[in-house]
């Protein structure tokens, strides 16, 4: 019989007190793994992981917005960037990797936004290292779109399935051109599931999303420093009407009417944001470092505003939370002092026995030192997997209300330090009544 | 010589500052598996004689020796050592360990003695005090014979050269009273253990071929009386 084995045999004879005092723990530590777990899945959403692009490009502004809305998918977009900036990018000797990235629209079920980009961003892995998993087949046709599992599962669509758009998510303007899925993407656990891609070629075909050529060239000749007198954007704007085939003033639109879809001009198109990787990291600062100087373009590494966001604000939950949770288990382990160290004084005889029959002192002592492990070991044990009990139910709700993904079974590194962290609280928590059971008088309590 | 104690005093200091000298033992001996019975009357010091014997207390003068080894120079935790390897104690309430059955609480004895815990050995025991189908009982399940038979067995479980047994028929009827007496004399007999049983009940002590009287060596209680 080793001294677990008889620390057992005693919490099994005060089972109930032991099993609550275990269970306080187990929730103690139930509360601080849902947080790690959630903490960790958010800070992964969050961080370099999600993406694997070195810079997004976008018009000045907020840096945080344009990586919300390009990588997230969520807050508005800034203003645009003209579609010509991105051609004499990816040109750049620099650039690695240049993708187009426009988002715009919703679908008519569901209200997943759409995103028009080139095949090149399911060529590139959607995180560090991991590659989008296609059904199906990339962009061919220009009304070809390849969606995301959860807008498959939420929507019932597949390969084949024809969808229109709404201009801007009210459903008064829906969009009359047809898009037909090509491709399923497998699940990444990133926005990228809850997202239409469309080819880019068919984003610039629904009407709306150019501008009049006139005013595109006006916006062109400004961005790029050219003139900007009414005689040059003429001249400008007759020439890239001639080159693409089209008039210089489109006739205004009726309401409610409905018009197909059209060839735009490059000049016309624009861009949200590029996604951009260059040829290497230094490049990249430097690149970053010349838009800072610049006041039309910013350059931003998605990973930086992200964590700042994280550790100003989120960080800060995390710690108030984990110091709650922290101290739920001390308090928790409060209990576990309490029970064991009121159990000592009916326990007196039962320890003078044993040192009557040979225990040593510190026998007795690690014994109850034992005991409190046990305890603590046993309530921590039952509350790691309530926590991921918990996570485990929560995801598809989490995933119902907010549309956070959440991996139901993920696991933080950080929990492989609670059992030991927990052993050292209980053998903190034993000191007391392990020292009562050291200094028992034999003599005095066998008489007893 | 299997116990011998020389010169033995043992004194208490009360809470009104007064000393109280419980033992003051010039000499006492057993032999090597020899059985005694020891009768005093209540508060003699019967059983803090007991206790320095086992070690479990310290006489403040005076030597114990068993089995040639001076316990009294002995530090505190080979006399702990010393007692789970040579003695066996008996109580008078039995002492089963309420938390464990029968066969553990057997087992319980070998723990602490440091030697390999014997499971084959404990249920023999167990088996020898006639309780072989017993085994997984907890105390509460069993008579209080049947305890006191536990009893026995976990302190035969080290092969001790001593049994002491403080009055281990006080809390039993008449019938397991033989019994149980039958059994820790027949059970020491066979194994050569020396045994010294204390007692205040006449009809125990006529069962023993020595009956030694503690007021007759302890000088403490030939003055005032003790109160232990």
């Amino acid at each position: 019989m080793n001294l677990f084995s008889i620390a057992w045999k005693s919490i099994r004879q005060r089972l109930l007190s032991s099993s609550l005092t275990a269970f306080s723990v187990a929730l103690g530590v139930m509360l601080m793994v849902s947080v790690l777990v959630i903490y960790g899945i958010m800070d992964r959403m969050f961080s370099q992981q999600t993406i694997a692009y070195q810079l997004i490009v976008g018009p000045k502004g907020s840096d945080l917005q344009l990586v919300l809305n390009t990588v997230y998918r969520v807050s508005a977009p800034l203003q645009n960037l003209p579609y010509l900036y991105y051609e004499e990018l990816k040109k750049d000797p620099r650039v690695e990797l240049a993708v187009p990235f426009c988002l715009g629209d919703a679908t008519e079920k569901g209200g997943f936004p759409i995103v028009g980009t080139t095949e090149e961003y399911f060529e590139h892995p959607f995180t560090p290292g991991q590659e989008f998993q296609i059904k199906g087949k990339s962009f061919t046709d220009s009304f070809d779109a390849i969606i995301g599992s959860e807008v498959a599962r939420t929507n019932a669509w597949d390969l084949g399935t024809q969808f229109q758009l709404i201009h801007g998510g009210a459903e008064s303007h829906k969009h009359e051109e047809k898009f037909t899925v090509v491709a399923v993407l497998a699940p990444t656990g990133t926005p990228n599931d809850k997202t239409v891609f469309i080819h880019l070629n068919g984003f610039y075909a629904i009407s709306g999303h150019d501008a009049p050529l006139k005013e595109a060239v006006k916006r062109w000749h400004e961005f790029s420093g050219k003139g900007t007198s009414d005689s040059e954007i003429n001249a400008a704007a007759a020439e890239w009407a001639q080159k693409c085939g089209i008039p210089i003033e489109e006739p205004p639109h009726q309401p409610g009417e409905h018009h197909h879809h059209h060839k735009a001009c490059d000049v016309q198109k624009e861009v949200t944001a590029i996604l951009v990787n260059m040829k290497s990291v230094a490049l990249a600062a430097m690149f970053n470092g010349e838009m800072k100087r610049g006041y039309k373009v910013q350059a931003v590494n998605p990973i930086i505003p992200m964590q700042q966001l994280m550790s100003s604000i989120l960080g800060n939950v995390r710690t108030v939370l984990i110091v709650m949770t922290a101290l739920i288990i001390i308090v928790s382990g409060v209990g576990i002092f309490v029970s064991i160290y009121n159990s000592m004084s009916d326990r007196r005889k039962e320890i003078a026995i044993m040192r009557a029959l040979g225990a040593q002192r510190r026998t007795v002592f690690s014994i109850i030192l034992a005991e409190s492990i046990l305890l603590c070991f046993g309530g921590g044990i039952l509350g790691i997997l309530l926590g991921h009990g918990l996570v485990f139910a929560a995801a598809p709700v989490v995933q119902e209300q907010t549309g956070l993904l959440i991996n139901p079974f993920a696991f933080e590194g950080i929990e492989f330090i609670l059992l030991p962290g927990l052993i050292a609280l209980a053998s903190l928590i034993g000191i007391v009544p392990g020292l009562a059971a050291y200094r028992t008088d034999v003599a005095r309590a066998l008489a007893d | 010589m299997s116990l011998e104690l020389s010169n033995v005093l043992k004194t208490y200091r009360e809470p009104d500052g007064n000393v109280l000298t419980v033992l003051d033992i010039e000499r006492f001996q057993i032999a090597s598996a020899e059985q005694v019975v020891l009768v005093g009357s209540s508060g003699g010091g019967k059983t803090s004689l007991l206790n320095i014997i086992s070690g479990i207390s310290t006489p403040d003068r005076g030597t114990v020796k068993i089995d040639g080894t001076e316990i009294t120079r002995l530090p505190e935790v080979a006399r702990d050592r010393f007692r789970a390897e040579r003695i066996g104690f008996v109580f008078q309430t039995f002492n089963l360990l309420p938390a464990f059955s029968a066969l553990e609480n057997v087992l319980l004895g070998m723990s602490f003695s440091g030697k390999r815990v014997d499971s084959k050995r404990a249920a023999q025991l167990l088996e020898r005090v006639g309780l072989g189908h017993r085994t997984s009982h907890r105390p509460s399940q069993l008579s209080v014979g049947e305890q006191q038979r536990v009893a026995v067995a976990r302190a035969l479980a080290n092969q001790p050269s001593l049994l002491l047994a403080d009055e281990p028929t006080a809390n039993v009827d008449v019938k397991n009273q033989d019994l149980i007496l039958d059994l820790i004399r027949e059970a020491c007999a066979e194994s050569k253990v020396a045994l010294l049983m204390v007692t205040h009940s006449p009809d125990v002590a006529s069962r023993f071929p020595r009956v030694d009287r503690l007021e007759n060596f302890n000088r403490a209680a030939v003055g005032a009386g003790a109160a232990r």
